[in-house]
């Protein structure tokens, strides 16, 4: 039974090393592609199911017990995030098919993108602080690839970026294991959490746990997001969806693993900082949002944004906010998926991002316009819609933790967001209509049949609230009492 | 412009077959000594690299026709497919096992499932180490 957790992993992997072979023949590839990442949703399903029902899943990889070897452990927060990952590269799969250009289906495309979701999901369901390192390399690899391919001019020049941050951050990873190995003697994340507990978080741990958040900072787009809105604005519309509701919030789950189950003892110093890079980066991502015209960079900045109101929920640390943060996080994958999608769908079809030169799309593409609007609600956070419920629940929260100053920051940016995407929606789709059929460089149709079933998911994760919550609910309960998933590891009987 | 030099030519057809059954033996001794795929792989390659410096691109390439991008794919599938073997198993995914074979001329022999994995990330590295080098050393893509 345990060996469930491995095929997220690996059937993503053995496709795309299979696609290498048939480089060629790209439909097949493509039927292939979907066909895997059917599998692996149809497997994280049954293990949300089973988890639900039963109990966390601990994979001991080689028959090597933990602490020793390496486990993969899926608790509910991992598994969902498996789930919804694996859906939403589905749903920008879907999108790239039409509108990724033929030359980079030849050159691996498809491949990569899968290798991602190995990355993805590998990061996702390790129990194993190194082999977190490694699944992200194995992530980031993949996305230097992507960013790169096609090589246009501004392609490469953000990709050099990209790269030596990134470069810069797994460095920094590396070395801050390494000290927390030297502080701890063990790299298994239930085996840390223990000896933290025993040890009491002192000056030395602490330490160790704000390099990881400089690490994951830099990683999610925390603060230190000065290199995001360019390199999410270089590759191709698919490959930036894909990023926007991928790469980020892989950054933020390792921060909501690390703080939840390793570094939670001292929160009025860690988690106190957290806040206010939280907070700041709300208003500097808002600041962005704003000021800008094209809309690959006002999409790029709202990552930002909601990359802080997350962490903003998991600072508060309590268990209402968690769970609020979690059920945000869910619903930020799927509806950056659909505003990058239905986004990336205007800018095929105008062939250009800059605001001012264009107008009245709502009458050459209706269902396109509705679609978008819907993505705009769903990121302000208007009931019926997924976002509405985990910003009430982060808030209330904040509040009876007494966090006023940054609730009001969260909704002043909230408000910021929903003028950032109304922009964009005003200068595309009202107006006078300047173009008509056959003017446009694409379609844009290939984005419909995405960004419904986005919408869909959108509506039901909000008005099914209560029973998406039990589910959430789960998987906050292990990160409000580390023992669950420490027992489960370890499975020795804690006092 | 044709590349000669003798000396280096002469050396370099003993050389290669003297790094490349150093390296298939640092590969089998990995599973108990120090070695493995990984340091296997990176040997072979150097030999393969210097049939590159000594010789040139096209010789090379038309005295040994593999793509190396599809070497590298088919380790990797070699590799993950052994730990599918102990899914199918019903052990947990890498399980390993071993078992004592009498050989001819090698008389009795270790023989590990691991071995099979190894060969996998041996293959993944001479493909994916000479995909760099070759694509670096080419003017176009």
């Amino acid at each position: 039974m345990s060996n469930i957790l491995i095929y997220p992993i690996i059937i993503p992997l053995l496709t795309a090393m299979v696609l290498v072979f048939i480089r060629d023949r790209i439909k097949l590839q493509q039927w292939l592609t979907v066909l895997s990442l059917l599998a692996t949703i149809a497997i994280s399903l049954y293990t949300i199911y089973y988890v639900s029902t039963e109990q966390i899943v601990v994979l001991e990889l080689g028959g090597w017990s933990a602490p020793y070897g390496i486990v993969l452990v899926g608790d509910m927060l991992a598994v969902i995030l498996v789930a919804v990952a694996s859906f939403v590269s589905l749903m920008c799969l879907l999108y790239g098919f039409q509108s990724i250009e033929l030359g980079h289906k030849k050159h691996f495309v498809y491949p990569m993108i899968l290798i991602l979701v190995t990355g993805v999901n590998g990061s996702f369901l390790t129990g194993d602080i190194f082999n977190l390192f490694v699944f992200f390399e194995v992530m980031l690899i993949a996305s230097y690839v992507l960013i790169a391919l096609g090589g246009k001019k501004i392609q490469l020049r953000e990709s050099i970026k990209y790269v030596l941050i990134n470069v810069i951050s797994s460095t920094l990873f590396v070395i801050a294991t390494a000290y927390l190995y030297a502080a701890t003697g063990t790299l298994n994340m239930a085996h840390l959490s223990e000896r933290i507990a025993l040890a009491g978080q002192e000056g030395l741990l602490t330490s160790i746990s704000f390099l990881y958040l400089i690490v994951f900072g830099l990683k999610s787009g925390l603060l230190l997001f000065f290199w995001l809105p360019g390199s999410y604005s270089a590759p191709p519309p698919p490959i930036a969806a894909l990023f926007a509701a991928l790469l980020t919030k892989v950054g933020v789950y390792t921060v909501i693993r690390t703080f939840t189950l390793l570094f939670y003892h001292k929160p009025e110093i860690t988690h106190t900082v957290m806040l206010w890079m939280a907070a700041l980066t709300m208003i500097l991502g808002a600041l962005g949002a704003v000021s800008h015209w094209e809309i690959k960079k006002i999409l790029a900045y709202n990552v930002i944004i909601s990359v802080g109101f997350i962490l903003f929920g998991v600072a508060v640390g309590t268990e209402q906010s968690l769970n609020g943060s979690f059920f945000y996080l869910i619903h930020d994958m799927l509806s950056k998926a659909l505003i990058f999608i239905t986004g990336g769908a205007i800018i095929n079809i105008f062939g250009t991002d800059k605001l001012k030169e264009f107008s009245g799309l709502i009458l050459f593409r209706p269902l396109l316009g509705w679609l978008f609007f819907i993505g705009v609600l769903a990121l302000a956070g208007v009931p019926p819609l997924s976002g509405f419920v985990g910003k009430v629940a982060i808030l209330q929260g904040a509040l009876s933790a007494g966090e006023l100053a940054v609730s009001i920051i969260g909704l002043i940016t909230s408000l910021m967001v929903l003028y950032s995407v109304l922009k964009i929606f005003i200068h595309s789709f009202w107006g006078e209509t300047l173009m008509s059929e056959g003017q446009e460089y694409s379609t844009g149709k290939h984005a419909l049949l995405p960004g419904t079933i986005l919408v869909v998911c959108i509506f039901a994760m909000g008005i099914g609230a209560e029973w998406v919550n039990t589910y959430i609910a789960q998987a906050t309960e292990v990160m409000v009492n580390p023992n669950l998933y420490i027992e489960a590891v370890l499975k020795q009987i804690s006092p | 412009m044709k590349f000669t030099d003798v000396y280096l030519q002469t050396a370099t057809k003993i050389l290669v077959f003297l790094i490349m059954t150093f390296s298939i033996y640092v590969l089998f001794a990995g599973h108990h000594n120090p070695g493995g795929g990984f340091i296997g792989g990176l040997i072979t390659a150097s030999a393969l690299v210097l049939l590159y410096v000594a010789f040139d691109l096209q010789t090379v390439r038309e005295v040994i026709p593999v793509d190396f991008k599809k070497l590298a794919a088919a380790g990797v599938l070699i590799s993950v497919l052994t730990g599918v073997g102990s899914l199918v198993l019903g052990v947990p995914f890498l399980s390993q096992t071993f078992r004592y074979f009498d050989l001819p001329f090698l008389g009795k022999t270790e023989l590990a499932t691991a071995l099979i994995f190894d060969l996998g990330v041996y293959m993944c590295v001479v493909g994916t180490t000479l995909t760099i080098i070759t694509s670096i050393s080419e003017d176009d893509i």
